[in-house]
């Protein structure tokens, strides 16, 4: 039997998400004797099968229903490939595609999912965080088949695979389902990395104010070419797009250097920051819950501690 | 319109949750329970269309016989009746969550069917899609602003690079996200009047549901404790110490 992998494709390209999960279907099969095998999924998706197959063998479904992505008429091709193609589990890097998408996915193939997978034990159960990631649940998939999401900041990318794979057109036939449409998309524009891919991550929190003292950390992250994230409540202050939330409801990262400034460091904010290897936390407020995660804490103004910070982080690098 | 919406019971959002010595659950006593965050929004969402067009609000939670008491908050804030689904968080997975829930719908055949988009406790983001799919329903997830006219609800959803926006035929399925509204306050006098609004208890049984789980969780545990809490006292303190101890500049 094989382990699907869904390709998450943008732009016409192989989003690198895409292979976190095959790092897991990989550890997956080697458990169970399977094998691995990538779906690729949309509409003109030649260039990213071609990209994909560099991980393993290929099955494409490129059809114009599945141009923009309506999870009813997805999900309907999905099942449809993993039979095809005789996989008993399906998974995906953990993302607002998959979230959306892999749900129904399990309901059409009588499977059990798990979301958001950080480990495979080594008697073929799960483990998974819930509460916030307060605590870590060891769950078993009771059905013949599964399917997951799983964490990116927990496997690794994977390496191509010894040889290339076979890249093949899947016999599913699309239909859109004619029940919802997308009508515009407004994305996110910014010159800075994805957060998810980004080793420091820069964010900031409620104490900057306002878009005004928002900029105090643009140097910042230029300097270290970092991605830039936020608490829930700067994107709710509509300061920063919903799309750089770091935490139990936005983003999951663990970058190598994560810089938290003026934020308190809520349970959900921590959820989604603390797998990262070093986090510096800066606040006027001593009692921060958010210096008791990171590893160097500073008391001080984030207005007068960032601006001197870079200007001794250039010093400490030219010197 | 008439608008079916979810009222989960969960431990308080903000409270420190720790796990039991033995692993089989969390520990309880003292947890104060509250109405999930994310349902919160979405008997706003749904008060606030029915407010605006005409038409009946109706709460459905799955829990033990205290989740009475949280499906009497979205009672408060203005729905006008009440389900409740008699079974206790061991006894359910996401799928089997879905499964009611869709039974529920096809009983009550509302137009549009309004759920959180995940429980605080569980975090597993599954059961309004998997609701949307037994029903062969359209879905938007996610929602942070829903408009409805007649057979159509138009949804603008935050995901990953942006903001999209669907239309869909109804029924549908809308999952609420934080950003959708900023719930109210249920005042005293409806908390008064809501201990007066209808709730019906059924069992799984009634509602002809097969109880297996697809998914069972067999242990509990603490995540791994970071070493944190170290503090320095200057900025070039912290320089030096990214440079040469955490060597990350
Ligand atoms: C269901 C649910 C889900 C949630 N999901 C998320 C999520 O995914 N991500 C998330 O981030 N939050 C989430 N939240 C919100 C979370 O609970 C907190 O409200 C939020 O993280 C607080 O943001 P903050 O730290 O920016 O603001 P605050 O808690 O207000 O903290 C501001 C901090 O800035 C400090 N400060 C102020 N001025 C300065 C200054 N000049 N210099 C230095 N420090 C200063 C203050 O001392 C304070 O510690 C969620 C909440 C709920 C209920």
């Amino acid at each position: 039997m094989s382990i699907l992998v869904i390709a998450e494709v943008s732009g016409g390209k192989l989003r690198k998400a895409t292979l976190n999960a095959v790092t897991f279907a990989r550890q997956l099969a080697a458990a169970r004797g399977d094998t691995v095998a990538i779906g690729v999924l949309g509409a003109g998706v030649g260039g990213a099968a071609a990209e994909a197959a560099a991980f393993g063998p290929v099955h494409v479904v490129d059809a114009p229903a599945l141009a923009t992505c309506t999870a009813g008429t997805w999900a309907g091709a999905v099942a449809d490939l993993a039979g095809a193609v005789g996989a008993n589990a399906v998974a995906a890097t953990s993302s607002t595609f998959s979230r959306d998408l892999l749900p129904r996915v399990a309901a059409r193939l009588g499977a059990g999912m798990v979301s958001e997978v950080v480990a495979v034990t080594p008697d073929g159960r799960f483990k998974r965080p819930m509460w916030a990631g307060n605590v870590v649940a060891t769950v078993e998939v009771k059905t013949p088949k599964a399917v997951f999401t799983v964490r990116s900041t927990e496997f690794a990318l994977a390496d191509p695979a010894g040889a290339p794979g076979a890249v093949a057109a899947a016999a599913v036939t699309v239909a859109d389902d004619g029940k919802a449409k997308v009508v515009s998309f407004a994305p996110t524009v910014s010159a800075r990395p994805d957060l998810g891919e980004a080793k420091v991550v820069v964010s900031g929190g409620r104490g900057l104010k306002d878009k005004e003292g928002w900029k105090v950390l643009d140097p910042l992250a230029d300097l270290f070419g970092a991605a830039v994230g936020a608490t829930r409540a700067v994107v709710d202050a509509g300061i920063v797009p919903n799309d750089l939330q770091v935490g139990q409801t936005g983003k999951v990262v663990a970058p190598n250097l994560y810089f938290a400034v003026a934020l308190s460091g809520a349970i959900q904010h921590i959820a989604g920051m603390k797998a990262s290897k070093v986090i510096v936390a800066i606040n006027k407020d001593e009692e921060a819950p958010i210096f008791s995660v990171a590893d160097y804490g500073l008391v001080g103004d984030a207005f007068k501690v960032v601006p001197e910070m870079i200007e001794e982080i250039k010093r400490a690098r030219a010197g | 319109m008439k608008i079916l919406v979810t009222a989960k019971r969960v431990t308080d959002p903000d409270a420190k949750i720790r796990v039991k010595p033995d692993g089989t659950g969390i520990e309880t006593v003292g947890l104060e329970y509250k109405l999930n965050p994310f349902c919160e929004n979405a008997v706003e969402a749904a008060v606030g269309i029915v407010e605006k067009g005409g038409g009946e609000v109706v709460a459905v939670t799955i829990g033990n016989d205290d989740a009475v008491n949280n499906l009497r908050t979205a009672l408060a804030m203005g729905a006008e009746r009440g389900i409740h689904v008699k079974a206790t968080d061991d006894q359910l997975d996401s799928d089997l969550a879905a499964r009611l829930l869709a039974k529920v719908f096809e009983r009550e055949k509302p137009d549009l069917f309004i759920l959180g988009k995940q429980a605080v406790d569980g975090d597993s983001n599954q059961v309004g899609q998997l609701v949307a799919e037994y029903l062969g329903l359209p879905q938007a997830c996610f929602a942070s602003k829903i408009e409805v006219a007649p057979g159509k609800a138009t949804v603008t959803r935050e995901i990953d690079g942006g903001l999209e926006t669907l239309e869909l035929a109804l029924p549908a399925v809308i999952t609420a996200d934080l950003r959708l509204n900023t719930p109210r306050l249920p005042t005293l006098p409806n908390v008064l009047k809501a201990k007066r609004k209808p709730i019906a208890a059924v069992t799984p049984a009634e509602l002809g549901v097969d109880t297996a789980l697809k998914v069972a969780t067999v242990a509990y545990e603490a995540p791994p404790q970071r070493k944190g809490g170290m503090k320095v006292k200057t900025v070039a303190e912290l320089v030096d110490k990214l440079k040469n101890e955490a060597k990350v500049l």
